[in-house]
């Protein structure tokens, strides 16, 4: 096991695959000369060339428009968005044609791209760059969505969301770039896109939590440890696929959920979470599932406000407390 | 001025009441028609409800205590009255507070009790009207338990209208299901020993333990032992070919919605049988026999606590898929003892059937005021000699247990003979 920062499992991931197979490419702005606005693509331009590192204006639909267009034709792009509150300008081409050029085609065409960059809030940044788009994306069918939390998980999955025949959003933080973690040295190391992981066993109450949120998770869960509140926490990583069952066997040892999602709670997916824990598990349930999210409100600015807006330890162990019946 | 709420009568058959639960406590405003407790009657958990206005100074039971009918439960009045003239009274003689008179009265109603069935059940009926009948433990009529409170409870046998719940608004969590302790529950007694307590499951010891006795066991105690003590009893067997009722019921299920069973059949004869024996289907009251004119089929269901009759109104006047469909519905409801007080009155009949545990003939205790009730035994497969021949044949026994103060054993075995012509011809029942 070797420690590395996020961002250089990400690079790693990129490196073993570009490595691998020479149909895959990196495109973006300021990838290639600049070596990444985050780093995660240093190094690269002077190893695989300007064919395969290309820095791209600063238009999303153009560059996320001729990453599709390479797919199509056989290529394997990954495509980095600055952070994926500017990926909106190119949901045209990863909502309209991405997700949906295998159907139209009846099978004939895949369009196997990797659209990656970071997502959600990223401290005092203001509204528009503050947003957490991976339950959106999940929305639509034809699209998977992978927001990790840990190093690990990154490398692995990213290797497979490259190699995957089909669109997958990749999607990161700028606050966890720097967060290090062990990341298993296996040659070629893979983890499937869609398989969740049990990464603290506890009896009395499931989190579910992904990105940066499991962070919070975990350290919700040491606090109410102290209290004798022992909590399971499942990282799907994987957002679609979930892994449901995964999900519904914990629940059916602790009997009580709390869903923490870094999105906008209507329609979101936590909200999409509880339905399915209530249709598959609703027999084992001695609680209603509770979920902290972000509240419907757009992300203030001002520290204080900012500070209220965001989830917080709080409002986890406030959340476990509803579960259990312990307020 | 201050009110007494004393124990309603609300069952024809009740004597006392078990206070299940108290929805208000001391000190609490309360108005007419709010539902202070319920109360746990031989038949079913029935709602008391306050007929006055005023602030609830007094509650006398607590939870799981009996209270004879009539007897004090609470007192209403204005903040602050004095009531101890009226708690004096009720330590003391009972109901000294009441005139002679009225207290005269009431004895006299209970041992009137039989005389004036007819119009009692009247009376009952109409209280049953105003009270809902039901089992919960919340204040509209629900049990709040999460879904696995509910599945742990069933799991373990515990009926979870007893289990108290310590979660919001009273919900049943998987605590109180965890905590709930046999005989916890306000008196029902019911509670099955969990199986999973047991260490070992193919060595499991039985633990000597006391049951308390339910409201229901008292009554099916109290009202078969006087029967049997009482009426003279005496038994008729005959032995039923059923190999044309069983044609006709499946040709009948061939070609119909809903299912009929044998039962039905037995129930459907007897009723046409009491029209043309009225001694059968009459009651004794010391100077007089009360022939009936109308014919009504209780039923006896076993339910886990016990076993309860629901009737079969004017059974005489139904079609088999009437009596089918009905029969099926009001086994059901005494299941879920969700059965009403004039769904269990006014029998003038009693099918007794335990054909389905295979039980070949048996003698069952007369339910009264009936004078006659019917066992019915399993179909069974047995040679029988046909135009010399020995061939498979279908037998059914049933036996008559009559009250012999009424019912004669010729007049027993006209009977029987009438319910067997028309098993062994079932098309004679259409006439």
């Amino acid at each position: 096991m070797a420690e590395l920062q996020f961002r250089e499992a990400i690079k790693a991931a990129i490196d073993e695959e570009m490595a691998k197979d020479e149909k895959v490419l990196v495109m973006g702005e300021e990838v290639a000369e600049y070596n990444g606005a985050y780093k995660t693509t240093e190094g690269l331009l002077d190893k695989y060339g300007y064919k395969r590192v290309i820095d791209t204006p600063i238009s999303e639909l153009g560059f996320a428009g001729i990453g599709v267009g390479a797919a199509m034709n056989g290529l394997r792009p990954i495509v980095e968005f600055m952070t994926f509150n500017f990926a909106v300008l190119a949901a045209d081409q990863i909502i309209n044609h991405a997700s949906k050029v295998k159907y139209m085609t009846g099978g004939q065409i895949n369009c196997p791209i990797v659209f990656r960059g970071p997502n959600a809030s990223a401290g005092q940044l203001g509204a528009t760059h503050s947003v957490a788009y991976d339950s959106m994306y999940a929305h639509f069918p034809g699209l998977k969505v992978i927001y990790t939390s840990e190093p690990d998980d990154a490398k692995g999955l990213l290797k497979s969301a490259i190699r995957d025949d089909n669109p997958v959003l990749f999607m990161e933080s700028e606050q966890m770039y720097g967060l290090k973690g062990e990341v298993s040295d296996e040659e070629d190391y893979i983890i499937p896109i869609g398989k969740g992981k049990i990464k603290r066993e506890g009896s009395d109450v499931t989190l579910v939590a992904h990105g940066k949120m499991y962070h919070l998770a975990v350290k919700a869960a040491e606090q109410l440890a102290k209290d004798g509140v022992e909590c399971e926490i499942i990282d799907p990583r994987t957002v679609k696929p979930l892994d449901l069952p995964m999900i519904i066997e914990s629940i059916k040892k602790t009997n009580r959920c709390v869903l923490l999602d870094e999105a906008h709670p209507f329609g979101g997916l936590a909200a999409e979470v509880g339905f399915l824990i209530q249709r598959e598990a609703f027999d084992y349930l001695d609680a209603p599932v509770q979920r902290v999210t972000l509240p419907d409100v757009c992300a203030p600015f001002a520290k204080n406000l900012f500070d209220l807006w965001y989830p917080s330890v709080k409002q986890v162990v406030d959340a476990v407390n509803q579960v259990t019946y312990r307020n | 001025m201050a009110i007494k709420i004393e124990m309603p009568k609300l069952s024809d058959t009740m004597e006392e009441g078990v206070i299940a639960k108290w929805n208000v406590k001391e000190g609490d405003k309360i108005s007419a028609g709010d539902i202070i407790a319920e109360v746990e009657t031989d038949k079913a958990t029935m709602d008391v409800e306050a007929f006055d206005d005023g602030t609830l100074l007094k509650i006398i039971p607590q939870e799981g205590d009996a209270v004879p009918l009539g007897g004090l439960i609470a007192v209403i009045g204005e903040e602050g009255e004095d009531i101890s003239d009226i708690l004096d009274g009720e330590g003391g003689s009972s109901e000294s507070s009441s005139s002679d008179d009225s207290e005269k009265e009431n004895s006299d109603k209970k041992e009137a009790k039989s005389e004036d069935k007819e119009e009692k059940s009247e009376e009952s009926k109409s209280e049953a009207k105003s009270e809902k009948n039901t089992e919960s433990s919340s204040d509209d009529g629900r049990v709040k338990a999460s879904p696995l409170a509910k599945k742990m409870a069933e799991d373990k046998g515990i009926d979870i209208s007893s289990v108290k719940g310590s979660g919001p608004e009273g919900r049943i969590v998987k605590k109180d299901i965890e905590d709930f302790k046999e005989g916890s529950s306000s008196g029902s007694g019911l509670s099955k020993p969990s199986s999973s307590t047991a260490a070992s499951k193919s060595f499991e010891s039985l633990e000597s333990k006391e049951v308390k006795v339910s409201q229901m066991r008292k009554v099916i105690a109290r009202r078969l032992s006087e029967s049997k003590f009482t009426n003279p009893h005496f038994y008729e067997t005959i032995d039923i070919d059923m190999k044309a009722a069983m044609a006709a019921r499946s040709s009948m299920n061939e070609a119909n919605d809903v299912k009929i069973s044998f039962n039905d059949i037995v129930v459907k004869a007897c009723a046409i049988a009491l029209t043309r024996h009225q001694a059968v289907n009459s009651s004794w009251h010391d100077d007089i026999i009360k022939e009936h004119g109308d014919v009504h089929v209780a039923v006896a269901v076993a339910i886990d606590e016990g076993l309860m009759t629901p009737v079969i109104t004017h059974a005489d006047k139904k079609g088999l898929s009437e009596i089918s469909s009905e029969t099926r519905e009001l086994a059901g409801l005494a299941r879920d003892r969700k059965l009403q007080p004039e769904q269990m009155e006014g029998s003038t009949f009693t099918i007794s059937n335990l054909g389905m545990f295979g039980i070949e003939e048996f003698t069952a205790i007369i339910n009264p005021p009936n004078a006659c009730i019917l066992a019915v035994g399993a179909i069974r497969d047995v040679p029988v000699v046909e135009d010399g021949a020995i061939v498979p044949g279908k037998r059914m026994k049933v036996t008559l247990s009559s009250d012999h103060r009424i019912v004669d054993g010729a007049k027993a075995a006209q009977f029987l003979n009438t319910v067997k012509n028309l098993l062994e011809n079932p098309l004679s029942m259409l006439l």
